[in-house]
């Protein structure tokens, strides 16, 4: 039962998704503070290169290794996102452009590809990856057992991320002040909050996510340095805030969603199974979808945006306001 | 140390010109710094760049083979960042040209006409298939209000399978069917011969070839700049851009203009797919190492953001970044690590938008104004 088409696309799809749920997370950080970030694949990809030099380099215990591995990979995207945050927070430039510039500097033909060529990472796998947490017996249980007890640590840890960011936007007192800087920067900065200060913490912050994001790719899913691992997946990550109305728990359900999708392909090759020109669309599939989504929820009803910080990628300028 | 941002009344001209240039200079700058920090000497690196560029036999050559598919994404990008429309899938717009493109070569081609009307059949058919590509998001846009930065990019994804998947994973009508290494090492079919596309031979650096695309890409700036700045319809896409309330108010069909302007971007790029097809690779280029691994459409933002969106700058600029790609094509090894190209192209667009506020702001430190604002009559009730 366990090995079912349908159990075993949910449980990978759970953990496919976890590096769109954590890029997702950090995007909505920095969203909701009114800074739109579209170098998310950027961040994600030198977050995923630095993660998986961290644990060739490092000769300790797998744990040790692991645990460096991630904070250098938060390090890493956090960098990237502060060039980003300088940009557009302190030069007030296009939000749009400096994401843009952001991908190509950091993504598959920048600076992520340069540092994976230059430390000699292609072509070998790595020495420590992120394996289930749970002893095998529990993973046997039905269902429950691959779905929740099947995954490595890092999906824990992204559950415990949903709670924690959910409970700091809705219950304190910082998180609150976050969503007044997104929604109405000039009433905030009234109120004595420094937008400024605000914006720069959460667009960093979310950088940091996005690098975690990356390296679940390279120490967790495929445990290997490949130029552009990451496939696109900062973009759908970015289409992944505005299908979850800016919500931390509707993340989690649009990321295990496409992660189902991005196992599809590999799962049907597994079983042999083709459908046409198979490798074709499984692949397209989830980019496609994506779009899908993304028309149904800028159309019709939902066209009110629930969720939508209202200053979203405008500079906030005290002199102007 | 207080600096405060003035917005200026008007933009001195000179700075439009120097913004880029220093831009360009100070990429370099830290660009150099990365290279010193990750162990190499980058006067060693710099200077094999420009030889590799611009200065060894040939290599003027080569460089125009990279400029030309990035004057076309760059007028793409210009094309539809000057209304705000931001159309980042120029990449899938030219593999889409690409494989309408050689779908006219080989056809037609092989059908025995002339070379004329091969390769016009060729232009018409990039140029639809980049459209095609580019309405889908136009169309999005227009009619749903989708976001068409994040549908034009999934969408490059999307062509780059089909690519693959046509040369690859088929026995499509693209693909070399015959001969030895038909099955072990799949290639797109050779274009017949009255489909490739003539260039001319100029004597420098002993012999340069300049392709008929490059000629086409200037007729394209042509266009465009005729278009943006002495017709009705590219005052009304500046309009749309700077203000998309004064323009409805004026009565600008606003779908309607923006289903032009994305059919008009995607158009120019699918040109550049035909160009890489029927100018340079003589068949559809499917190999994830080959037009798939250069990031034209991604370059091509950099070069139209350079350009400031002005066509005859973005040709200009794209023949500059052109020789860097090139650079980065022909030196990638010890010395030369691959995504320099892209460090280097991603801090000339960061300091060319930096710039942006220079060329807008005028900068004050501190002191001076509060010092005057000290000093400054109050206004009188």
């Amino acid at each position: 039962m366990n090995n079912s088409l349908l159990i075993v696309l949910i449980a990978s799809g759970v953990a496919y998704g976890t590096p769109l749920l954590f890029a997702a997370l950090g995007e909505l950080l920095a969203e909701r503070s009114g800074v739109l970030n579209l170098g998310v694949e950027g961040m994600m990809l030198v977050g995923a290169v630095m993660g998986f030099w961290t644990v060739q380099r490092l000769h300790v215990t797998t744990a040790v290794a692991l645990a460096a591995a991630i904070g250098v990979a938060a390090l890493a995207g956090a960098m990237m996102a502060a060039i980003h945050a300088f940009l557009v927070i302190t030069l007030r430039a296009s939000q749009i452009v400096s994401g843009l510039a952001l991908t190509i500097f950091a993504g598959v033909y920048g600076l992520s590809s340069y540092l994976g060529n230059n430390l000699n990472l292609a072509d070998q796998p790595a020495s420590h990856t992120f394996t289930a947490f749970f002893p095998s017996s529990m993973q046997k249980w039905p269902i429950v057992g691959p779905i929740v007890f099947g995954q490595n640590v890092l999906v824990y840890v992204s559950w415990a991320c949903v709670v924690l960011i959910s409970l700091y936007l809705s219950h304190t007192r910082p998180g609150l002040n976050v969503r007044a800087v997104g929604e109405s920067p000039a009433a905030a900065d009234t109120m004595g909050i420094s937008v400024t200060s605000y914006r720069y913490a959460h667009t960093i912050v979310g950088g940091a996510f996005a690098g975690v994001g990356g390296a679940t790719v390279t120490l967790a899913i495929t445990p290997q340095w490949v130029d552009g691992i990451t496939y696109g997946a900062g973009w759908i990550a970015i289409a992944l805030v505005i299908f979850a109305f800016w919500r931390p728990e509707l993340c989690l359900v649009g990321a295990y969603f496409f992660g189902a999708l991005e196992a599809l392909a590999p799962q049907l090759q597994a079983r042999n199974i083709t459908l046409g020109p198979t490798v074709l669309w499984t692949s397209s599939l989830p980019y496609v979808m994506t779009i899908l989504v993304l028309v149904v929820v800028s159309s019709g009803t939902a066209r009110r945006r629930l969720g939508a910080p209202s200053a979203l990628g405008v500079a906030y300028v005290r002199e102007e306001r | 140390m207080r600096v405060t941002f003035e917005r200026r009344l008007k933009q001195p001209r000179w700075l439009s010109l120097a913004v880029p240039v220093v831009s360009v200079v100070f990429a370099l700058v830290v660009a150099a710094l990365v290279l010193v920090v990750t162990g190499h000497n980058p006067f060693t690196t710099y200077r094999e760049l420009v030889d590799a560029a611009f200065l060894q036999t040939g290599s003027l050559g080569q460089t125009l083979i990279s400029a030309t598919p990035l004057a076309f994404t760059g007028l793409a990008a210009a094309a539809a960042f000057r209304m705000k429309l931001f159309n980042i899938g120029a990449e899938g717009q030219m593999y889409m040209g690409a494989i309408f493109g050689a779908a006219a070569g080989l056809y037609l081609g092989g059908r025995g006409g002339p070379s004329a009307f091969v390769i016009a059949s060729m232009v018409v058919a990039g140029c639809v298939g980049g459209m095609v590509w580019a309405l889908i998001p136009g169309i999005l846009r227009a009619f749903f209000k989708t976001n068409e930065i994040l549908t034009s990019l999934l969408l490059n994804y999307v062509a780059g399978y089909v690519l693959t998947y046509l040369i690859f994973e088929s026995e499509s009508y693209w693909r070399q069917t015959k001969g030895f290494n038909a099955t072990t090492f799949p290639t797109g079919k050779p274009l017949p011969h009255n489909a490739i596309w003539p260039g001319w031979s100029v004597h420098v650096q002993g012999g340069l070839v300049v392709p008929l695309g490059a000629g086409f890409a200037v007729l394209a700036a042509v266009i465009l700049w005729l278009l943006y700045s002495r017709t009705r319809f590219g005052f009304e896409a500046r309009v749309l851009g700077d203000s998309d309330r004064a323009a409805r108010y004026a009565g600008v069909r606003v779908r309607r203009k923006i289903l032009a302007v994305m059919a008009l971007s995607g158009a120019i790029a699918g040109l550049g797919g035909a160009s890489q097809v029927g100018d340079f690779a003589h068949s559809l280029d499917g190999d994830p190492n080959g037009l798939q691994k250069q990031g034209f459409g991604y370059s091509g933002i950099v070069v139209a953001a350079l350009g400031r969106y002005n066509p005859f700058a973005v040709v200009l600029v794209a023949f500059l970044i052109g020789g860097l790609q090139n650079a980065g094509n022909t030196l990638q090894g010890a010395t030369f690590p691959a995504g320099l190209v892209g460090v280097i192209q991603g801090i000339i667009l960061f300091s060319a938008l930096g710039g942006e506020l220079l060329i807008r702001h005028r900068v004050r430190i501190g002191r001076r104004v509060r010092k005057d604002a000290s000093t400054a009559p109050e206004p009188a009730a």
